[in-house]
């Protein structure tokens, strides 16, 4: 997979743009069954990778997402700052292959990294978290929906954590009490999911 | 002591700068300088929270040949240390422990215990038996 020198950038634009615009509504999501803090961690750390952007630009997109991965983890601080950092960090080692000729396809390099995600959080589907996005997205990418399913599906699998019970993270606390809102990881996650859709829609349209 | 003289590291990692301050001046009221002693709580913007980064810097700021054993309060605060650990060099991960046990109580006893030059097994061994 080669990335043209202005196809990270922009990619790294309109995720960072979707968080600054829902920060606040990220932040309310999770004063309702968290700590309050999901949008402003996620702001920081989409500015800090936004600050790395053109030196990403001139990595193989494989070792640009592992440090994309890592610059997460460095910056967004709470339990997302991990979970978004394996992801993207496995991500990144998935499409490298560890061992000459483990390359894989981006589908299964995704899978590997949802999974790396759930170890981390020692975490499944069903718990209202961010796997609840992060398993449907796969299973879109496995196949082979359109940009538009994915975002569509993405969407909706954040609807899907309204009605469940937190088993994970700070929200747990609030035992039957933290259903009736969206998690904000998996509110997060579709944002996110839909930014880099409508881009990667753009850039085919282009 | 131990024939190299360290004794186990203790790092208290809490959401909040002043539970870990605080944790680490009961330490130090009980076991002065003869353990190796790092905190940190907080986020970039002065508010709560916890960072890989900071922990990191904090197991450094800690380090024993002894090996280190780390108390979290929550969630948040486990993930990015285990984050932090996996970020060592392999030889010096394998000498970090995040104990499972309450962040004050826990980190106290097991500097107690450290300060006896007990190894890190026996020192997490000994937080860990306040929890259930």
């Amino acid at each position: 997979m080669e990335a043209g020198q202005s196809f990270l950038p922009g990619l790294i634009a309109a995720c960072s743009a979707v968080i600054a615009l829902n920060a606040d509504r990220l932040c309310l999501l999770d004063q309702e069954i968290g700590d309050g803090d999901h949008g402003t961690n996620m702001r920081r750390g989409c500015e800090a990778v936004f600050e790395e952007r053109e030196m990403l630009a001139g990595l193989p997109l494989p070792q640009a997402l592992e440090r994309v991965g890592m610059t997460l983890v460095m910056s967004v601080g709470g339990a997302s700052g991990p979970l978004y950092g394996t992801l993207l960090v496995e991500l990144g080692r998935g499409l490298a292959g560890e061992e000459p000729g483990a390359r894989q396809d981006f589908s299964s390099a995704l899978s590997r990294a949802v999974d790396a995600v759930a170890r981390r959080g020692r975490s499944g589907a069903g718990e209202k978290t961010l796997l609840d996005v992060l398993y449907p997205v796969q299973a879109e990418v496995r196949m082979q929906s359109t940009l538009d399913s994915i975002a569509t599906e993405a969407q909706a699998a954040a609807e899907r954590t309204v009605a469940m019970k937190a088993g994970r993270g700070r929200a747990s606390f609030l035992g039957d009490r933290s259903i009736g809102h969206m998690d904000p990881g998996a509110c997060s996650c579709a944002l996110l999911t839909d930014a880099i859709c409508r881009y990667l829609g753009e850039l085919e349209g282009a | 002591m131990k024939a190299n003289g360290a004794n186990v590291g203790i790092v208290i990692v809490s959401h909040s700068p002043l539970i870990a301050r605080g944790t680490a001046d009961m330490i130090r009221q009980m076991v002065g300088d003869s353990v190796p002693l790092s905190w940190c709580g907080g986020n970039a913007e002065g508010g709560l929270g916890t960072s890989a980064r900071d922990i990191l810097a904090a197991i450094g700021a800690a380090w024993s040949e002894a090996g280190v054993a780390v108390f979290v309060d929550l969630g948040g605060a486990e993930t990015n240390s285990e984050m932090a650990i996996e970020m060592l060099e392999p030889s010096r991960a394998r000498r970090v422990a995040i104990c499972n046990a309450p962040v004050v109580e826990g980190a106290v006893i097991a500097a107690a215990e450290a300060s006896g030059g007990a190894t890190l097994s026996k020192v997490v061994a000994t937080a860990e038996e306040l929890s259930p």
